[in-house]
């Protein structure tokens, strides 16, 4: 199982609560990026948003630069847009990443939850299923089959193209991450592409029927079984009484966001507890945390694990600390737990 | 009964699968050829049959329209002619895009969906909870935690029909007036995305209309339509402007910001 981190470089508050500037944010994100391969985190990923609280439009850059102060951790995206991206531009733009991080780069792609690069770069909404589906078939082709001769409704026509860089066979592993939708999950399949659950609400669980969609999916169309990675939220200290109290009011006020937008429920701190005893938010000691994952981990048959650290404006040095315990404690653990289960399956008390 | 469902995204293969267990002969279909959503179907509703939009239809007593928001007009007019329609759909501009008719429905946006199929007795219902909610918050009728579900339309006899729908899929059915009332049951709506009990729905419902009849109609919706960017939303749980919730209420279940309608996979925290 690998066990990554996700991050959309949010404006974090300082230690007076003001936020901090939105540079100072990118580069406190390279810095927490050093730190998670420092204590032997599996890969740093982050997310592509165009709005004020994120600072993370240009991940590939910031990905760059912490290719250039890092030698192992694999360097990614949670996720990226694809539907509103040029696909031979993310090509590119990984390709090269690839080629200086000594082939660490990997992909997240997909719709989008959040809609606002759509008016942003003259893209209509309703287009949002076809956009995505012309985009990944040019996408999945420049990766596995150059050149290439393809075309589309969104985009020029290429004929015999080679887009440069070439990447090595099987670079640039390209993950599918899906919110729910079973179109997508079976889209992912048809592609031969690893699925990325993405869950930040209510029990994983009820997930399971649409991992066995995958998988069956994936039988159907004549595919080999593919990873399967689960994208959710969480926070870690030396407490469970230090976690929770720490992420709550950060909680509270992103998810008040949320709500204000989307005509959601503003959240409760009952709320949160379900979530954090049962649902999608990881918090609490590494303790705790490390049961949590080692549970869905076991429940879905999970490859990967990433964890979106910090919900909210949480400050950078919370952030490290986070990423500290999840490196140095919660993933051994976690690995742990799993060996344990292994053996008790392995001699039929499982 | 004979249900038909419009759209095999969550929230159709949700419904699909608890109309299964109550009893119910499914009949399920997306946007394309039915073996496009076979696999899907026999996955996550298994015992519903998938099938094009036009035999969903043809196959049904009743159908529920669970198609995104902003694709509803690729159906033919006529369509649901003479049919019970079941709107399940909510539009949300961040999601479905801008779209002005929608947007500046007063009356809700299941009127513009009347409007679009007028051969149709439209239900607004079935819109107000997250898709894993209406998977999970099912109960028997008289159970003491069961949820209810409002049902908005002019047609009595199609409003009746949608509300034996709620019940069998486990919720308490509430009437909620004519289709013009389910704006109340919307986004912005003090119902929407929140677990009540029957009678205090009932309750929020009527004290809406008492609001709605004595100050200038048009003023209470508009006010609740637009605070997307920067109204206050009702604090909706537990809230100070609804009714008093009973102490064995399910908390838990009023939860799941990231969850609450039935719109669109949630991969950003800030949905």
């Amino acid at each position: 199982v690998e066990f990554g981190l996700d991050t959309f470089l949010p404006i974090t508050g300082d230690a007076a609560g003001q936020p901090v500037s939105g540079d100072q944010v990118i580069r406190n994100a390279v810095e927490e990026a050093v730190l998670a391969e420092s204590v032997g985190i599996d890969s740093f990923n982050i997310g592509e948003h165009y709005r004020t609280e994120f600072m993370d439009s240009a991940n590939h850059v910031v990905l760059a630069a912490i290719a250039g102060r890092t030698e192992r951790i694999r360097l990614g995206t949670a996720v990226s847009v694809l539907s509103t991206q040029d696909p031979v531009r993310l090509y590119t733009d990984f390709a090269t990443l690839d080629a200086v991080s000594d082939g660490r780069a990997q992909l997240i792609v997909g719709r989008g939850s959040l809609t606002d690069s759509f008016p942003l770069f003259g893209f209509d909404l309703a287009d949002y299923e076809e956009l995505f589906e012309e985009k990944l078939d040019l996408f999945t082709r420049l990766l596995r089959e150059q050149p290439v001769t393809w075309s589309g409704r969104f985009r020029p026509a290429l004929e015999e193209q080679f887009v440069s860089p070439p990447i090595p066979a099987g670079h640039i592993p390209t993950w599918v991450g899906v919110g729910g939708s079973p179109n997508s999950v079976v889209r992912a399949a048809r592609y031969e592409l690893p699925l990325m659950l993405a869950i930040i609400g209510g029990r994983p669980e009820r997930f399971a029927p649409y991992v066995e969609l995958y998988k069956r999916a994936l039988e159907q169309f004549g595919k080999p079984q593919l990873p399967i990675g689960l994208h959710s939220l969480g926070f870690v200290a030396e407490t469970d009484e230090a976690a929770m109290a720490t992420q709550w009011p950060y909680y509270k006020e992103q998810f008040e966001w949320a709500a204000q937008e989307r005509g959601w429920r503003p959240p409760t701190y009952e709320h949160f507890l379900a979530e954090v005893g049962h649902g999608s938010m990881y918090v609490g000691s590494p303790e705790t945390v490390a049961q949590r994952i080692a549970s869905v981990i076991r429940a879905l048959g999970l490859s990967r694990f990433d964890l979106l650290y910090a919900v909210g404006r949480v400050p950078h040095e919370q952030r490290l600390a986070t990423i500290e315990l999840y490196g140095r404690e919660v993933i051994p653990r976690v690995r742990e737990l799993l060996a344990e289960a292994d053996r008790a399956v392995a001699v039929g008390v499982g | 009964m004979r249900l038909g469902i419009i759209g095999a995204g969550k929230l159709g293969t949700t419904l699909a699968r608890r109309a299964i267990a109550a009893g119910y002969d499914v009949a399920i279909s997306g946007s394309g050829r039915a073996e496009d959503i076979a696999l899907t179907v026999d996955v996550l509703a298994p015992g519903a049959r998938a099938v094009t939009t036009e035999e969903a239809v043809r196959h049904a007593d009743i159908v529920v329209l669970a198609v995104p928001t902003h694709r509803f007009r690729e159906l033919t007019p006529d369509l649901f002619a003479g049919k019970v329609l079941v709107d399940a759909m909510n539009y949300w501009q961040p999601v479905d895009g801008d779209d002005d008719e929608l947007a500046g429905a007063p009356d809700g946006t299941s009127v513009v969906v009347q409007d679009r199929f007028g051969s149709a007795r439209v239900v607004k219902s079935l819109n107000q909870l997250g898709y894993h909610e209406l998977d999970e918050l099912g109960r028997p009728a008289g159970a003491p935690d069961r949820v209810a579900v409002g049902a908005a339309g002019d047609d009595p006899d199609a409003v009746r029909a949608a509300m034996r729908l709620v019940d069998r899929l486990g919720f308490d059915p509430v009437d909620a007036g004519p289709l013009a009332n389910g704006v109340a049951l919307e986004p912005d709506g003090s119902p929407f995305a929140v677990t009540y009990e029957a009678d205090e729905l009932r309750e929020l419902l009527a004290r809406r209309a008492e609001r709605s009849s004595s100050s200038a109609l048009t003023e209470w919706p508009a006010a609740q339509r637009s605070s997307t960017a920067t109204g206050s939303p009702q604090s909706r749980c537990r809230s100070s402007t609804g009714p008093p919730r009973s102490s064995s209420h399910r908390s838990p279940h009023c939860m799941s910001a990231a969850s609450a309608g039935n719109r669109s996979a949630p991969f950003s925290v800030s949905r």
